[in-house]
């Protein structure tokens, strides 16, 4: 007969519990040596051996832990220092800070132009221009953006030949990837010209050379390139929920006696609701934030388009949030112009703060309508 | 009486032939509208990129010469003159590696802890929002943080100090660390996707050999997904690729990669360079020079680099789907 | 045989092996032997053959049976009735012919799902295609209204007639708003019960009904499933919330709201439980007053409960259709006894 196996002591092993070879019993087996006994090396490898053998779960649990709340930490960090920076623009002006009124220009002009120790007028800013300027492209971008994304989803999963289909999804795909900065270079030097050679007549741009400069540069180009920019996000991620969703749904519609598109439009586009939400929050938070390609192609100036102007209204230059950051980070050391750039960071913070609540909020009542059991 | 298979007849050979479908005339006038809209933004859609891509392949091979990417530029009125890019693409290169070397181990341990421990419930919740957060943040808005907190005189050392005194805070460590937390979240969502969709029972077969939830976590979870963390971090390497506005605001914007100090190998770290993005930028009518060629040169190079990467993806997913054994969804992809 | 043979060995192995096998010639072989493990306790083996070996030789692993078409009916087990003696078929009166099938086949990709199969269904009665797995049902079932078109790769011969005319013909839509289908698995679209009953109604009407309207037929069709007492109260609840049964009888009231003249049913009770499965049969038996039904089943007792007609498919072959109690008590295929008696499938 053979001898009896050992088990460990003590019945069940607690789920915790280290395994035979534990950091401590790892720690004398490496002082054990002889003449291995120099302070230094014992301590390597006991180092060593800590990192080596298997970790009690709750250590692990705590470092994993710690590691994870670093980065929150950092997060929280980011808005608590934005914000401090900010205070003062905001502490001067209070919430009329966002209003019109003022020239932009010369009020940053005034905070460029101050030392160390600015007086208090020179906080004082009005920051309208900027705010309608990221609102009116953000907005333009992401109606027509979201709408063009849903027809052309529909158009790709459905309608669209398969050949098509096996080239298209991959290019935009590489489209949603692509820098910004391309997009604006395209813009600056391809649509820019364009609309301001042929596009803007000699009478429109005589008609506003008192108040502005119509070179091309403007609000148009910008929101058409926000747009191109930021709909192939909505089509990958719309596309893909499409394909995901369950064909049992398109099946039950069409044994109904519907057509395969109607099919698609009733049933698994309702289906598909939230994941057009989170597109379209995902979408609005890149076109807010885009500074860079904005800044290119937006004529640098912070006036506030007019849209009783007519067609005019699209040549107009602009300035958002973002592109304004760009614009003025130069003059950071001073610290008026630093706290009015952070006065514009801590209103893009918060408002991608708001869109990502937001859009959780608008997800919740779809929620019931979803899961199967 | 049970009729045994009654009026059964010799089949005709089967045709693949359709029968009659609904036309679209006769559907209602809203359907149709949609069709005609679908197929127009589609088609659309389909000739606006391809104008993208066919415009750039275009200016991109016309102005790209092999040159171009070994020799370094330099400050010249003449086109000819003023060099390459190399500069430019080693720091890209350099920022790419300093961000995901920071955003590496920081992504997948946050991604272990909420998929595996996660406890307090509310500890995740908050760890979940901030990397929302991040997400959502403009890089513009990540580039003036990381100008405020590198420009504090506790990080002196990781960029320099100037003459009057303030600490400078561009260098390649600035850059390189706010450009790891513009990676952190793809690279983070994909490891925690990938870990949601380990089946249980793998999980329950290692503790039902004894082992703990760590040793779990290293010799069993983490070789399985592997395939999704080097989705997650080919994602965040073409994000950092792309982003310009931290490169603008945190790297100083000099032609050449000006090293500070004298430590070998940090003295670049600390030191200021620019990156293809921020090279484009600078060459195209928004910045300074009047180099569109240059520009469009340096702009295809990132194109294929982007490209590259999304292959890469592209080959990722199949073979790690070829692996589970599932096949790729026939017809749509 | 007498009874208790009958029962301790109801195949009777040993008399059939030895009777029938035409084709083996006695003379030449070796004596088939009785396999002893089936002949429990005495019962009495045919003399001739069997040999006498000695209990030290090792088991014989018993002969492969060969399946005979054609052979004379015979009944050689009690029949299925009997065995359920708590349970009467249902029997109705056929109404006008609904639909005609005529030579109908159909190929996957070259390879023939169902061949040459020529059938009719009555309005007032229910028609069960039954046969083991892979035999050609569910494509059946599907090529009537014209759902096998989602596969590319179809190809189909003959013709199915639906009040005479040629459902080739028609409009696919036209068609399936006729013809109606419910799926093995509960589908209900992503909305309230309401939306799903309605749904059919609302894309069938031009102009937009509104919910006065629309609200006694959704009443009705809930009630003629059997589902209106359960939902009531609430009828725009997500329709995800019902459980599986529900789910399953929301599904037929999508179904027949539109008043199809045909329902399709593919294995409806597969994913239920008992209870849920007993609702719907009854469901059915009350349903096939106004409609035609066709049921495909794997349950053989379910069949024997519900259906009027009955179809046998094997391997895309109708092998037989008649009467419930003609092809259960007496088929006359042997294939299709050895079916509905459980020797395979």
């Amino acid at each position: 007969m053979t001898a009896p196996v050992q088990y460990p002591a003590a019945g069940l092993v607690p789920f915790s519990a280290t395994g035979p070879a534990s950091p401590t019993g790892g720690k004398r087996a490496g002082s054990a040596g002889p003449g291995s006994s120099s302070g230094a090396r014992r301590f390597l490898a006991s180092l060593f051996a800590c990192l080596r053998n298997p970790w009690p779960d709750r250590r692990a649990e705590r470092t994993l832990g710690g590691v994870s709340l670093l980065v929150s930490a950092s997060v929280i960090a980011m808005i608590v220092f934005v914000g401090i920076r900010a205070w003062p623009i905001f502490a001067h002006n209070g919430i009329s800070w966002l209003g019109p009124g003022g020239n932009l220009e010369t009020e940053i002009g005034n905070m460029q132009a101050t030392s160390v120790n600015p007086p208090a007028a020179a906080f004082h800013l009005r920051a309208w221009p900027l705010v309608y300027g990221t609102l009116l492209t953000s907005a333009i971008a992401v109606v027509l953006g979201l709408a063009i994304a849903v027809l052309s989803s529909i158009f790709i999963v459905e309608l669209a030949p398969a050949r098509l289909r096996k080239v298209v999804i991959p290019v935009i795909r590489l489209l949603a990837s692509v820098p910004s900065v391309i997009y604006g270079l395209i813009g600056v030097l391809v649509l820019v010209p364009f609309v301001g050679n042929h596009l803007v007549t000699a009478s429109e741009k005589a008609s506003e050379q008192n108040v502005v400069e119509l070179t091309g540069a403007g609000l148009g180009v910008a929101a058409v390139i926000l747009t191109v920019m930021i709909t192939p996000i909505m089509i990958a991620l719309i596309c893909e929920a499409l394909i995901a969703a369950p064909t049992s749904w398109r099946e039950g519609a069409v044994a109904l006696g519907l057509n395969p598109l109607r099919a698609v439009l009733a049933v698994t586009l309702r289906g598909v609701r939230p994941a057009i939400v989170a597109a379209a929050v995902l979408a609005t938070a890149r076109a807010l934030g885009e500074a860079v390609m904005i800044q290119m192609v937006s004529g640098g100036r912070s006036f506030e388009p007019n849209p009783a102007a007519g067609v005019v209204f699209f040549y107009e230059p602009l300035r958002t949030l973002a592109s304004a950051i760009v614009d003025y980070h130069e003059g950071v050391g001073a610290p008026a112009l630093k706290a009015t750039l952070y006065a514009f960071a801590a209103l893009l913070l918060f408002a991608a703060c708001v869109l990502s609540i937001g859009g959780y909020l608008v997800k919740l009542p779809l929620r019931k309508y979803q899961t199967r059991g | 009486m049970s009729t045994f298979a009654p009026h059964q007849q010799k089949g005709r050979q089967p045709t693949s032939q359709r029968g009659r479908q609904s036309s679209p005339w006769s559907w209602r006038w809203g359907d149709r509208l949609v069709l005609f809209c679908a197929w127009t933004a589609g088609l659309g859609l389909c000739l606006v990129s391809a104008g993208i891509v066919i415009y750039m392949g275009y200016r991109g091979i016309e102005y790209l010469r092999p040159g171009l990417l070994f020799s370094r530029p330099a400050i010249s009125t003449s086109q000819s003159q003023s060099g390459g890019f190399l500069d430019p693409l080693i720091g890209t290169v350099l920022l790419t590696l300093i961000g995901i070397l920071l955003a590496g181990p920081l992504a997948v341990i946050s991604a272990i802890w909420i998929a595996e421990y996660g406890r307090p419930s509310w500890l995740a919740r908050v760890v979940e929002s901030s990397i929302e957060i991040v997400a959502g943040t403009p890089d513009i808005v990540l580039a003036l943080f990381g100008l405020s907190i590198f420009q504090l005189g506790l990080f002196a050392p990781l960029s320099f100090r100037s003459e009057a005194g303030g600490v400078f805070g561009r260098s390649f460590i600035a850059a390189g660390a706010m450009m790891s937390l513009i990676a952190l979240p793809p690279l983070f969502a994909a490891t925690r996707e990938g870990l949601q969709a380990v089946p249980a029972h793998l999980r329950e077969a290692a503790f039902a050999l004894g082992k703990t939830r760590i040793t779990t976590i290293r010799r069993v979870l983490l070789p399985s997904v592997r395939s999704n963390i080097a989705t997650g971090v080919t994602l965040g390497v073409s994000r950092i690729i792309g982003d310009t506005a931290i490169v603008l605001l945190l790297l100083g914007e000099t032609l050449h990669i000006e090293a500070q100090g004298s430590v070998p190998g940090l003295n670049v770290l600390r030191g200021t360079g620019s990156s293809l993005t921020s090279y484009v930028y600078d060459n195209s009518p928004a910045g300074e020079g009047a180099a569109p060629q240059k520009a469009y040169a340096a702009a295809f190079v990132l194109l294929l680099m982007v490209l590259a990467l999304n292959l890469l993806v592209d080959r990722i997913g199949r073979s790690h789907q070829r692996s589970m054994g599932l096949s790729v969804p026939g017809g749509a992809i | 045989m007498s009874r208790d043979e009958m029962l301790l060995d109801p195949w009777n192995v040993t008399a059939v092996e030895q009777q029938d096998d035409p084709r083996a010639d006695q003379s030449q072989t070796p004596p088939v032997e009785a396999p002893r493990a089936l002949s429990i306790g005495g019962s009495q083996a045919p003399s001739a053959q069997s040999s006498e070996a000695p209990a030290t030789q090792a088991p014989e692993v018993p002969p492969v049976r060969t399946i005979v078409l054609d052979r004379p009916p015979e009944p050689v087990a009690p029949p299925l009735r009997e065995r359920n003696p708590l349970r009467e078929p249902m029997r109705s009166t056929a109404g006008l012919e609904r639909l005609r099938l005529d030579g109908v086949g159909i190929e996957y990709a070259g390879k023939p799902a169902v061949k040459s199969v020529s059938l009719s269904i009555h309005q007032g009665e229910v028609l069960a295609l039954i046969g083991p797995s892979g035999c050609g049902k569910t494509t059946l079932l599907r090529t009537l209204n014209r759902l096998t078109e989602l596969t590319p790769s179809a190809a189909r011969a003959g013709e199915v007639l639906l009040d005479g005319e040629d459902i080739h013909e028609l409009p696919d839509t036209t068609l399936r708003s006729r013809v109606a289908m419910v799926f093995q698995q509960p589908n209900p679209f992503p909305m309230s019960i309401f939306d799903n009953v309605a749904f059919a109604l609302r894309e069938q009407s031009r102009k937009r009904p509104r919910r006065r309207e629309l609200e006694p037929l959704v009443i009705d069709a809930l009630r003629r499933a059997g589902l209106y007492d359960e939902v009531r109260d609430d009828l725009d609840r997500p329709a995800l919330r019902l459980s599986g049964g529900q789910q399953q009888r929301l599904c037929i009231a999508r179904a027949i709201a539109p008043r199809p003249e045909v329902l399709l049913m593919d294995e409806p009770c597969s994913a239920l439980d008992p209870i849920s499965t007993g609702v719907i049969e009854q469901l059915i038996g009350e349903l096939r007053r106004d409609l035609a039904v066709v049921i495909v089943t794997h349950n053989l007792a379910q069949a024997h409960r519900v259906a009027d007609k009955v179809a046998f498919l094997y391997l895309g072959d109708l092998v037989e259709y008649g009467t419930t109690a003609e092809v259960f008590d007496e088929p006359r295929a042997q294939r299709t006894r050895d079916y509905v008696r459980g020797a395979f499938g």
